[in-house]
């Protein structure tokens, strides 16, 4: 589903933060992606997510060489890509519910026909009670699993989410964990940046850590 | 993709949903633009390019209707000279002009007549005895005749020697630039409206853009084409534009339809005839007006235009 050949990826001028990068990412599979603060794990998210361009090196998407693609093509490739960023990125004019649809939309569907499956989801990490509040008046945590909730109701067929459990609660981090491995259970790649290790001590699964801008890869 | 079944099973917990849509908010809200500014812009160039155009009509109009009043005429002028009858010489070219085919009309001018004439001149109680006046002769020519003029010229001079034509085809010549420059000023004038109308719609369609940069990222994030973006702001200039096209095409519209009742205030005053000479009754015809309509949607449209321009050009940027 993914590989990375040689990957580098330097900002400007400046040196290369992440060097030589070569794995594969298969399809159906769970990973941790973690690493110091400043290691690179976000950036190697934005490159997994085609918001970056590698310096130099080989990145193939489901079955693409990124390098190749259209800003058309791209958009296309992230319809299958679900992202949970740090700072969240809800749009503050729209409810829970709607930001949460918000793919659905963008995909042309209409609102009668996914309206049960938000909702669902909504009552699943907790934000039942949430769904017609803006973002701006709720709390981190809800925001977090807003977020969350955007980002895997689609079914990417890959999911990155970095650091998804870090504004809450251990029970929470628990439910939301549960969340991506049931994700994953019906066919998703799932790669969770984080620094918690109580999270990845809770989940056999691959370690992807980055060190010094090198992965390196714990089965 | 949407064969599949709930990602989360509630079980017993499984929310009633009503079975009517929700509205949802629009994707770009409207407040989020600056559009009352854009609004204004558009409306006050919309006005600008319909005075102008109203103007160019209303001129092209008066100079066709005066060329052809003035083409349907032609002038003969007999001079007196020493040892000549200047009665006898006009009434013999009247005579000559009557005989020619596509005359309809002869009206030689009196005595008295050509006194009037010269009255804002020379004054009441002129002896045109005294003065080497000329006597004046119009002659209508049937519309649609081309008219052998040296023909005429011929028979005239023949039996009064003295005698000129004039066809007046050199202030026909003079109008027909003047309406030329009229309309070549107006395109200008249009030209230079409908370029500033792009840089304000670009300006403000980046400013748009700027303010709503975090919308667009986000929309990238769920894999939003640029087409799809772009959309969704281009519904509100398009708006925007049509809003603006209607309040200044409106108001020139308003504005050449009280024009008559205008032009009657200052009728009289040397502002309100020399208009008056210029620009005829003042008034627009329908077609004048469909014109400024369809002037006005053109310009809501460059507006949507420069718009959708702008925003790919910026969502290229952006990313």
């Amino acid at each position: 589903m993914v590989r990375f050949e040689n990957v580098g990826l330097r900002y400007g001028l400046g040196p290369e933060i992440l060097r030589d990068l070569s794995f594969q990412i298969p399809a159906h599979s769970f990973q941790f992606l973690t690493g110091p603060s400043g290691a690179g794990k976000t950036s190697l998210l934005r490159l997994l997510f085609l918001s970056l361009r590698p310096t130099r090196g080989l990145v193939n998407l489901f079955g693409h060489d990124v390098s190749l693609l259209g800003k058309d093509e791209i958009a296309d490739l992230r319809k299958r890509i679900g992202i949970v960023l740090q700072d969240f990125r809800l749009l503050d004019h729209m409810t829970t519910y709607e930001n949460v649809a918000l793919p659905f939309r963008v995909m042309g569907r209409e609102e009668g026909s996914y309206r049960k499956e938000v909702i669902d989801l909504l009552k699943w990490v907790g934000l039942g009670e949430r769904m017609d509040a803006l973002p701006p008046i709720l709390s981190g945590g809800e925001k977090q699993r807003a977020a969350i909730a955007r980002a895997v109701i689609s079914r990417p067929q890959l999911l990155l989410a970095d650091e998804p459990t870090g504004n809450v609660d251990p029970t929470l981090g628990r439910r939301l964990l549960r969340l991506f491995i049931e994700l994953n259970k019906s066919g998703t790649a799932v790669i969770i940046a984080t620094h918690d290790i109580t999270l990845m001590d809770q989940y056999e699964a691959r370690r992807l850590v980055l060190h010094q801008g090198r992965l390196h890869i714990y089965e | 993709m949407d064969q599949h079944g709930p990602l989360v099973d509630l079980g017993k917990e499984r929310p009633q949903v009503p079975a009517r849509a929700r509205n949802l908010s629009p994707i770009v809200p409207r407040g989020s633009i600056a559009g009352r500014a854009l609004v204004a812009v558009v409306a006050i160039m919309t006005f600008l390019a319909s005075v102008t155009t109203g103007t160019v009509l209303l001129v092209s109009a008066s100079a066709a209707e005066w060329q052809s009043e003035v083409a349907s005429e032609i002038t003969i002028q007999v001079r007196p000279a020493a040892g000549r009858d200047l009665e006898r010489d006009s009434a013999a070219a009247a005579t000559a002009l009557r005989a020619q085919s596509g005359i309809i009309e002869v009206r030689p001018f009196s005595r008295q007549e050509s006194a009037k004439l010269l009255e804002p001149w020379l004054g009441t109680g002129l002896s045109l005895d005294d003065l080497p006046v000329p006597r004046m002769i119009v002659a209508r020519v049937q519309p649609g005749t081309t008219l052998d003029l040296a023909a005429l010229r011929k028979a005239v001079t023949l039996v009064a020697p003295t005698a000129s034509v004039d066809d007046h085809r050199a202030w026909i010549e003079r109008m027909r630039s003047m309406t030329g420059a009229t309309v070549l000023a107006g395109i200008g004038i249009l030209a230079l409206v409908i370029v500033t109308t792009i840089i304000s719609v670009s300006f403000a369609t980046r400013g748009a853009m700027a303010a709503n940069r975090p919308i667009v990222e986000v929309l990238h994030f769920v894999g939003a084409g640029d087409r799809y973006i772009a959309n969704r702001f281009l519904r509100h200039f398009l708006r925007l534009g049509l809003e603006g096209g209607l309040i200044g095409g409106g108001i020139a519209m308003l504005g050449f339809g009280f024009s008559e009742s205008i032009a009657g205030w200052f009728s009289g005053t040397p502002v309100g005839d020399q208009f008056a000479a210029l620009l005829g009754t003042f008034s627009l015809r329908p077609s004048g007006y469909l014109a400024l309509a369809a002037q006005a949607v053109l310009i809501a449209a460059i507006t949507a235009w420069a718009s959708r321009r702008t925003l790919f050009a910026t969502l290229n940027e952006i990313d």
